[in-house]
């Protein structure tokens, strides 16, 4: 909601850029079962609770996660996305200035967002008494108590409307935008989160207050807690911010996202010197069978920062293009399988050949003993990394229990990475990806213009 | 009174984090600075070797040489050949990156504890026995054109803010982009890159901060052993273009394809380095906060929030620059605003913090934040390494960063003013515009579904 502060000061360039989307929650496991001791619990009224005590440093992390993103939208897109972002412009009896003014003066970070999936609030606070308790009730009223007064929809949404303005600017945003359409159709992770402009501007006050009616409760919420507490004050906090809240009722299952029929490929002419190639269709979801298989899979192909199939084909071999990767996104459904790149226009015909290449070959022939091997010493190795810090324990809380993998998930899993065979990999990357019915996502200008 | 109090409790509880800090210093025989932070929270560790130099060091016809030399890094030497660093450290289960600024090239790998001597042994082999074949470097540079393309070319608010700092500087090194003018990296040879690499690389002009669960003498052991047998150089020395004082202000129009107008305004300011008297740059930092430090803080509250004049706002400063550079604002006017009317309401925030002192609860806010933020950070290995590694980089030395948070505290309202009266003023001022250009062929005309066909 602030402005964003020196976006362009101290800016550093990075070797590769560090994929953000689809990897965020990949769940690994310890070498020694190293792992958090993860409690649960549910509040009063019925919100499922995951704790993990983190005494070493005086801060406390809080997400509360509710299943209601974008996915959630049915016919008015953007509605999950302008709710969350309505959350902390005015709630009980504070304005946008007031709440702003309580977290600032406490040193306390609140967020809030919406994803397809999920939307969630969240808090960093000292764990002083004092503060930790002025931050919670704060954050419990803007939560369960969000005024969605006309003039902040009118300023939220004009600012949203600008936001989208500008994504018309960005040859990636378009790009996925138009994978996303394309990917799923009729299903609703076809819509984007943040909207469109003719249905942001159709969205009226009724339907925020109905949708946080219905999605912010009780039964559809998961309270995530990190940090320098103990269990009693954990679960007094999670009473604290879900006391708001009625029972309500957990959101009904999404649809299962139907294969792709036909492959397509979709062009958009952009005035930008590069092309922007996505290249995909449905993958998996958190409950895939196949999941620590395809995850598997996908790090050889793409998935490991510059030490992947794709890396080497396209940057290190032919310098076509300074980001290429793959991903699965898991999510609540088939979350998307990805392949992307960005190179100059008078080469994109060249670098969507070679992407293409590199999957066929590595559909047909699987990983190689070695590669299988140097990804599964990579992720076991690097499994400390991932819980070394409360941020990023928070993150797996939310994961876990959102998606409702076993709490000794992260203890079983060096376990389940180790045991994969080379033929299981190969098997199920064969099975879940099929070449001949690909989406194919082209944004760029004309290859006479690419200087 | 509140905020007194609160702020008073908030030092309470950070007291005890400075005093559990524990960092040791030393340094090896060939001039190569070792700084190790323990921090047993997890098994792990990060490891950086920062180097001084980066684009503020280039000068004009090989700009962009220090990013390009960061990324020919990983391309091998006779022990290690191209990739193999990286391959390695994956296999390792590390994590690692580089990253190129003004004033620094670092490198870093995050991995378990255990496994810090091999990062160790593969930093101390290239940081005097690279390769650079050719064939590498010219697949290479054309990896970073595409770079530049993806970041500056077809980002019309990147491409304006790099103009601008070419129109604020006529002589200061921060007029040229980190990642270098397009035809000077259409011109850059591998010579250039042998040449850089020979002056800039040798241990006594790097640091490695080490942050983590390890025993500070079994680092200062394996960086003797790996890093002790290097030889120095002798670091060329670099002329100080100065720039020349600015007679009245700059104003430049950018014109590129874009949606949204956009306007970047820049305040010639001293950093830590240059400051005189010392507590100047710890003011700026303070009137930063005020501005544009959360939420609450003046640009996204008045001109965000109140006028609705702006979609977006903020404002910037960093003391921790090696060559004086600018305070910052930039914002995006809210539909149907012009940028005439942003750069006014802007100009009367300013004109604001001239004419009256910061209140106390403003001051106290940004005191406590900065309080906060000090706890927070421990949270993160890698953010810890990165600040020891900036500061001991530009020249300031590490102290400051113990020192930061006694220092913000100590800024009264009266030294916000005097910075705003001395430094926010015409005379410093130079101001980008960018003016959308109609995106012709921007519309989907082959979009939503259209052109499909199979393959």
């Amino acid at each position: 909601m602030g402005a964003e502060r020196g976006n362009y000061r101290g800016v550093a360039l990075l070797r590769f850029a560090v994929l953000g989307a689809g990897l965020a929650g990949i769940l690994l496991a310890p070498p020694l079962g190293a792992t958090p001791k993860i409690e649960h619990w549910q509040t009063a009224n019925g919100a499922r609770v995951l704790f993990v005590p983190a005494p070493q440093v005086p801060m406390v992390d809080v997400r509360v996660i509710f299943d209601a993103g974008s996915a959630r939208d049915a016919d008015r897109p953007g509605l999950a996305q302008l709710t969350s972002s309505l959350l902390a412009e005015g709630a009980g009896e504070l304005d946008a200035d007031a709440i702003a003014e309580r977290f600032d003066d406490l040193g306390a970070r609140l967020g809030a967002g919406a994803e397809r999936d999920s939307a969630y609030v969240s808090l960093r606070s000292l764990s002083d008494d004092d503060k930790l308790d002025v931050a919670l009730e704060t954050m419990a009223t803007v939560v369960s108590a969000p005024r969605f007064a006309a003039a902040d929809l009118e300023r939220e949404r004009a600012r949203t409307l600008v936001a989208l303005r500008a994504e018309r600017e960005s040859p990636g945003a378009i790009a996925q935008k138009a994978f996303y359409r394309a990917v799923y159709g009729a299903h609703p992770y076809a819509s984007p989160p943040q909207g469109n402009e003719e249905s942001v501007a159709a969205l009226r006050r009724e339907d925020l207050v109905e949708f946080h009616r219905r999605y912010y409760v009780a039964r559809n919420a998961l309270v995530a807690i990190v940090g320098a507490v103990g269990r009693d004050r954990a679960a007094a906090i999670a009473e604290r911010l879900t006391q708001g809240l009625p029972v309500g009722q957990a959101a009904a299952p999404l649809p299962p996202v139907p294969a792709l029929e036909a492959p397509q490929v979709i062009r958009i002419d952009h005035p930008s010197q590069q092309t922007h190639l996505l290249i995909g269709q449905p993958g998996m979801s958190r409950s895939d069978p196949d999941y620590f298989a395809l995850f598997v899979a996908n790090q050889v192909l793409g998935g490991g920062g510059l030490v992947s199939r794709l890396s080497e084909e396209v940057r290190e071999r032919r310098g076509l293009s300074y980001s290429v990767y793959s991903f699965f996104s898991p999510m609540l459904r088939a979350g998307p399988f990805q392949m992307g790149l960005q190179t100059r226009n008078d080469q994109a015909e060249q670098a969507r050949e070679v992407l293409l290449e590199t999957l066929r070959a590595y559909l047909r022939d699987g990983p190689s003993d070695e590669e299988l091997d140097a990804v599964k010493r990579n992720l076991t190795g690097g499994f400390p990394l991932r819980i070394d810090s409360n941020g990023k324990i928070a993150g797996y809380l939310g994961v876990i229990g959102f998606y409702q993998l076993p709490l000794d998930y992260l203890d079983q899993f060096t376990g389940r990475i180790e045991a994969l065979s080379r033929e299981q990999v190969h098997r199920a990357m064969r099975e879940r990806v099929d070449p001949q019915r690909l989406v194919t996502v082209i944004v760029g200008g004309a290859a006479d213009a690419a200087r | 009174m509140k905020q007194v109090l609160i702020l008073a409790a908030a030092l309470a509880a950070a007291q005890p984090a400075a005093a559990v800090t524990d960092v040791h210093e030393f340094r090896l025989a060939n001039g190569m600075k070792v700084i190790v932070k323990q921090d047993q929270r997890a098994p792990v560790v990060v490891s950086q070797v920062w180097y001084k130099v980066g684009s503020s060091y280039e000068h004009g016809g090989i700009t962009g040489v220090s990013h390009t030399l960061e990324h020919m890094m990983f391309k091998g030497t006779k022990r290690h050949p191209a990739g193999e660093f990286s391959r390695i450290i994956a296999a390792n289960g590390g994590r690692e990156n580089a990253f190129t600024a003004r004033d620094y090239t670092a490198y870093f790998q995050q991995l378990h504890r255990d496994r810090l001597p091999i990062a160790l042994e593969l930093e101390a082999d290239r940081m005097r026995n690279l390769t650079l074949p050719p064939e590498e470097f010219a697949k290479e540079v054309r990896v970073v054109m595409e770079e530049r393309r993806l970041r500056t070319e077809d980002d019309p608010q990147s491409l304006t803010y790099e103009q601008f700092n070419a129109t604020a500087f006529l002589v200061s090194p921060n007029r040229q982009p980190i990642i270098g003018w397009m035809n000077d990296l259409e011109h850059l040879t591998v010579d250039d890159m042998r040449a850089w690499y020979r002056t800039w690389y040798a241990p006594n002009n790097a640091t490695l901060v080490v942050v983590g669960d390890v025993d500070p003498q079994r680092v200062l052991a394996l960086a003797r052993q790996h890093f002790g047998p290097l030889a120095p150089s002798s670091p060329s020395v670099t002329r100080p273009r100065s720039e020349p004082a600015q007679r009245g202000t700059r104003r430049i129009v950018v014109r590129a394809p874009a949606q949204l107008p956009f306007l970047v305004m820049g305040y010639k300011t001293p950093a830590l380095t240059n400051a005189d008297p010392a507590w100047e740059p710890y003011a700026l930092e303070v009137l930063a906060g005020v501005l544009d430090g959360g939420a609450s803080a003046r640009l996204s509250r008045n001109l965000v929030r109140g006028s609705q004049i702006a979609s977006s706002a903020g404002a910037g400063y960093s003391l921790l620059t090696r060559l004086p550079d600018l305070f910052t604002f930039s914002a995006v006017p809210a539909a149907g605003q012009d940028v005439g009317a942003l750069e006014q309401a802007l100009r009367g925030e300013i004109e604001r913090v001239r004419a009256e002192p910061v209140t106390e609860q403003e001051l106290e806010r940004v005191k406590t934040s900065v309080v906060a933020a000090d706890v927070y950070q421990r949270d993160s290995l890698f953010y810890q390494a990165m600040k020891i590694g900036i500061a001991e980089t530009v020249g300031v030395g590490r102290k400051v960063v113990d020192e930061y948070v006694e220092r913000i505290r100590a800024v009264t309202a009266e030294q916000v003013q005097a910075v705003a009266r001395k430094y926010l003023v015409d005379e410093r001022l130079t101001v980008a515009v960018l003016e959308p250009q109609a995106m012709a062929g921007a519309s989907p005309r082959a979009g939503r579904g259209g052109d499909a066909h199979g393959r």
